[in-house]
């Protein structure tokens, strides 16, 4: 019974068994539902990406799987190197493709430079920066966001972005998962494959995705699957110990953001047991004890859970039509 | 004030539709407005009423129903610039 003993080790899945209903679903889906000859994958080096892969060669054979490396210049220096490690331990064909040259020709660099400048009048190219969000963990749906941003000479600022900024930034970064997605559709295309999606639970759940970027895919193996249970499969799978140990980042800006920095009120761990809590009708106290928070801070993360399924749920629907077809 | 508030509401969020929405109904609450929805309240707050809304006002107390706006923004305007 959950309730008595629930505890990370509530979290706990045979591996093994998992590993053989995924890869069963995959081939069935595949061959029946898609009539697709293969898999393609982005890999950005993180574990999500890295378990769907490995999922895709147990089902499909290595053959049969295409790995897809596109760093750009914001890109994390380990990211790539990491994907490469992951594509020849996996042993499937890949290919590295810099998308640095397809942003500047849509001006990503530049709109999202104007956008930052609205609040920080001296940034610049030679910038880092990053977006991150205040006032989730108080769940009570006033968010705020932020741009940290850091000079040439080290000096690091914070500022309140207003909407237009905000909107500015967002819209801008999507060109990134956009990109990375034409891409992976023109390789799956060309090969007669279909296009795995990498989002976890949590991820999927709470649409931290965008639309027609990341959030696309004809397949999404792991969408079911806790981040916790993702790294339990990666160790059953024998993922690289430096890809398991690898901190999740969103490697989207110039600076290392953290997902419980940009999205997420806590880290995975927490999130994944409050998360595997509201879903299993557990009360607060238990959560609590489990994920080694207070009560009232588990309600406040399910407000804000339940707040993004809400305000999400767009980003799942199919185009809206005035009348069924 | 509250009728330009809830004119802002309405034609912003709603598209002119608030039968449900009284001056006390939680934005929130009530799925009227999301996270950005927060941040076009304060844009036009600022610009409307002339007026700074730091990070610790922004709070449910201050924002989150016509009431909550109203009150707020008379406290605003009643402080020194």
């Amino acid at each position: 019974m959950i309730k008595a003993n629930f505890s990370r080790a509530s979290l706990e899945l045979d591996a093994a068994g998992e590993t053989t209903r995924i890869v069963e679903t995959l081939r069935r889906q595949l061959a029946r539902d898609l009539h697709r000859r293969g898999v393609v994958v982005g890999l950005s080096g993180g574990i999500d990406s890295t378990v769907t892969a490995a999922l895709a060669v147990r089902a499909l054979g290595r053959e049969k799987v295409f790995g897809l490396m596109m760093p750009e210049r914001h890109s994390q220096s380990e990211s790539s190197p990491l994907g490469l490690k992951v594509a020849e331990s996996l042993g499937i064909e890949w290919i590295e493709e810099d998308i640095t040259g397809i942003l500047e020709s849509v001006g990503f660099y530049r709109r999202y430079d104007e956008a930052i400048r609205e609040v920080i009048p001296n940034f610049g190219p030679a910038w880092l920066s990053k977006l991150v969000i205040g006032g989730v963990a108080q769940g009570n749906g006033f968010t705020t966001f932020s741009i940290v941003a850091q000079s040439p000479d080290g000096k690091v600022v914070r500022e309140r972005l207003p909407l237009h900024a905000y909107l500015g930034v967002v819209a801008a970064t999507n060109f990134k998962q956009r990109t990375r997605k034409m891409l992976e559709y023109y390789h799956a295309d060309r090969l007669n494959y279909a296009v795995a999606g990498t989002p976890n639970r949590l991820e999927y759940d709470q649409g931290f995705f965008v639309k027609n970027g990341d959030g696309s895919a004809d397949i999404k193996p792991i969408a079911h699957l806790y981040k916790t249970q993702v790294y339990q499969l990666a160790e059953y799978l024998d993922v690289p110990l430096d890809i398991r140990q690898r901190t999740p980042t969103t490697d989207t800006y110039s600076m290392p953001q953290g997902q419980d920095e940009f999205y997420f009120a806590l880290p995975y761990a927490q999130m994944d047991l409050c998360l595997y809590g509201l879903n299993n009708k557990l009360s607060s106290d238990i959560v609590a004890t489990a994920a080694g928070l207070d009560p009232q801070t588990v309600e406040r993360v399910w407000s804000d859970i339940m707040r993004k399924r809400t305000t999400t749920r767009y980003l799942h629907l199919p185009p809206l039509l005035i009348e069924e077809i | 004030m509250k009728s330009q508030i809830r004119k802002f509401v309405v034609d912003t969020f709603l598209f002119g539709s608030d039968e449900d929405m009284t001056d006390g109904s939680s934005f929130l609450a009530n799925g009227i407005i999301d996270s950005t929805g927060v941040m076009e309240l304060v844009a036009h707050l600022e610009k409307a009423y002339n007026i700074k809304i730091k990070d610790d006002e922004l709070t449910p107390e201050n924002l989150d129903s016509i009431n909550a706006i109203a009150e707020f923004l008379a406290k605003k305007q009643s402080q020194p610039v």
